[in-house]
């Protein structure tokens, strides 16, 4: 198969086209600018819908409409746009419908600036809009993974009738490496047979809402709902342990700061440090599995993100007191070096 | 026996929520009527608004979408966009249309979207209990306006058909009062052209219609529709403001 040099924003719009996205609508913001361009090229080529909206909060209540209509859509945007976009995804969850939003984060808050960031991990696990909630995060580490996900993201909204996020950050938008397109199988999907495609002869109207006046109607929604979550938590759950076997140590981290890290336990290594890494490339549902895997042997554990520390917290849900927890996080678009990591991790040994 | 009066088909057997000489029912049917006469509900998609009518879902015989707050014409356009051939309209107050949807409307009508927009404008928001809307007159009290709308604080009404008619963009715009029967037929008049409008892939088509609401106005459904005629249509002159030009459509 052949492999191609390609931006991840290019890169992700091309897969979006491939894993059969129809529509797109989003609002320019850098750092993600080149999706959007790219899909603007390439959708109407390739039998597509490419629109940008007045607003990102347009653009997901544009998505909400085509999602309702059965459609496979995407929106991308990166930080300030995602928080606009909040009252959209608590209405697409309410109202069960499957969609892609792609969040390529800047730092923040506010403004902040275009350098790349990790800070939106508490609004995009916990949920940024209101009610009981939750959405499929996917945290690709490369461009290859990226294009991987973008397939999965889609598939899995479909499965689940639910937003899925794919959180990347500004590095992996904005960096080229190659990546190979595989042809996949399409894997069986329920039909949409909830559209709002027009009855058609259909007996009853079809209704995409989440409106439920009547408290008893509401709580038995909100427990479907929780159902639902309770099935992705058990099934959905991915990670990847590297140099793990006989770790002592551990250093969590995820994205492009995964990668970082792992070269910082590469070091470790070196020096002799029984140090691994785990890496969560769903941020919700969280990995909690990957740490029982290793808790009988682990002596204490570093995360490391772009943010000043929000991933640390499901870190120590899943360790759960039964070792120390150690953090260490750049922020404003600073990002640590291998070296940096390198000597929080003979840090964490230290104190161990 | 001669059957001379019966219920759309485009409507639901059900009776609906709204407050004795409310506007919303009438227009209800009269939507209902327009989809019968063009044989369209099979392929019709609503999207109901927040506001009195957020219910319209179990009341129009066809598909329907329930959009955010002020976000109807946005969903429209998804499922516009999504599937060109089918019919799309929105419903949505004023207070959905022109104070948070304010964005969402000027932008659908400036791509000149190919949706209909049937806009009631009761000069007040209904559902939360008659609060000031953005069609609120001067003088005119309400639950957060107690001593009448003060332009040096609350500014003035908006006039959307005559802010909208400065683009390029929508293909329909008309203003109707719902007052009496020549009136009413006049509002499904344009109901229907605006949905042939649509029909013909002519773009976006917007039906303002003044509404009374009684409840809110403190007023006896009588003296609510006098107060749309005598004072309504002073702020919000009827007539059409956009149109195809003849024989387009
Ligand atoms: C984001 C958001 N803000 C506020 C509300 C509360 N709210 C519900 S209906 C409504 C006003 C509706 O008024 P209008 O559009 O004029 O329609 P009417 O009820 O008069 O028919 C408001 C403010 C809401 N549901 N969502």
């Amino acid at each position: 198969m052949e492999k191609i040099l390609m931006k991840g924003n290019e890169a992700l719009a091309e897969a979006a086209i491939r894993a059969g996205c129809q529509c797109f609508f989003g609002y320019p913001i850098t750092p993600q600018s080149e999706l959007p361009a790219y899909l603007a090229r390439e959708m109407p080529k390739r039998g597509g819908v490419f629109l940008q909206a007045e607003s990102e909060v347009a653009a997901i209540n544009i998505v909400y409409g085509a999602a309702g209509a059965g459609a496979r859509v995407m929106t991308s945007s990166s930080s300030p746009g995602i928080s606009l976009k909040q009252e959209g995804i608590s209405y697409l969850c309410g109202a069960e419908l499957p969609c892609v939003i792609v969040n390529i984060m800047r730092g923040g808050p506010g403004l902040g600036d275009i350098q790349p960031a990790q800070s939106d991990y508490f609004q995009a696990t916990r949920g940024g809009g209101h009610g009981d909630y939750r959405t499929i995060v996917l945290a690709p580490a490369s461009v290859q993974e990226l294009v991987d996900l973008v397939y999965d993201a889609f598939d899995l909204a479909d499965m689940y009738r639910n937003p899925v996020l794919i959180l990347g950050d500004g590095i992996l938008g904005q960096m080229m490496e190659p990546v190979v397109f595989k042809e996949r199988p399409a894997r069986e999907l329920p039909p949409k047979t909830w559209a709002t495609t027009g009855k058609m002869g259909r007996q009853k109207p079809n209704v995409i809402n989440s409106l439920y006046l009547d408290p008893v109607q509401l709580e038995e929604h909100n427990r479907k709902l929780q159902r639902k979550y309770q099935e992705i938590e058990e099934k959905e759950a991915r990670w990847e342990i590297l140099n793990g076997d006989d770790a002592e140590y551990f250093v969590v981290a995820y994205g492009i700061c995964a990668r970082i890290a792992h070269a910082a336990v590469e070091m470790a290594r070196q020096e002799g440090i029984k140090v691994g890494l785990i890496r969560p490339i769903t941020l919700w549902p969280y990995p909690k599995k990957a740490f029982e895997e290793v808790l009988s042997r682990a002596k204490a554990f570093l995360t490391v993100e772009l943010s000043c520390g929000q991933m640390v917290e499901d870190v120590k849900l899943s360790v759960d007191g039964r070792a120390p927890v150690y953090f260490y996080g750049r922020t404003g678009g600073m990002v640590p070096t291998a070296e940096e990591i390198f000597r929080e991790i003979t840090k964490m040994r230290g104190h161990s | 026996m001669k059957l001379v009066f019966e219920r759309p088909k485009s409507l639901q057997l059900t009776k609906t929520h709204y407050c004795p000489g409310c506007g919303h029912g009438t227009i209800h049917r009269l939507v209902a009527e327009v989809m019968d006469e063009l044989n369209i509900k099979e392929k019709t998609i609503g999207v109901a608004p927040v506001g009195c009518a957020v219910l319209a879902y179990n009341y129009f015989d066809c598909d329907m979408q329930q959009a955010a707050h002020g976000r109807a014409p946005a969903v429209a356009t998804g499922i516009k966009r999504a599937l060109p051939d089918r019919v799309v309209f929105t419903y949505q107050g004023d207070g959905d249309l022109a104070a948070i949807g304010t964005a969402e409307i000027i932008h659908a009508a400036a791509r000149s979207e190919n949706i209909t927009v049937v806009f009631v404008n009761n000069a007040i928001y209904g559902m939360t209990g008659g609060q000031m809307a953005p069609t609120t007159l001067i003088g005119q009290r309400t639950e957060t306006s107690p001593y009448g709308r003060d332009p040096k604080l609350a500014g003035y009404p908006i006039r959307v058909c005559e802010m909208l008619a400065t683009l390029d963009g929508p293909s329909f715009l008309a203003r109707v009062e719902l007052t009496d029967v020549k009136n009413i037929n006049r509002a499904k008049s344009y109901l229907k052209k605006a949905f042939e409008i649509q029909l013909a892939g002519k773009g976006f088509s917007l039906v303002e219609i003044l509404s009374p609401c009684p409840t809110n106005w403190g007023m006896r459904p009588v003296d609510a529709v006098d107060w749309v005629r005598k004072e309504m249509v002073k702020v919000f002159p009827p007539g059409v403001f956009k149109e195809p030009k003849e024989g387009n459509v």
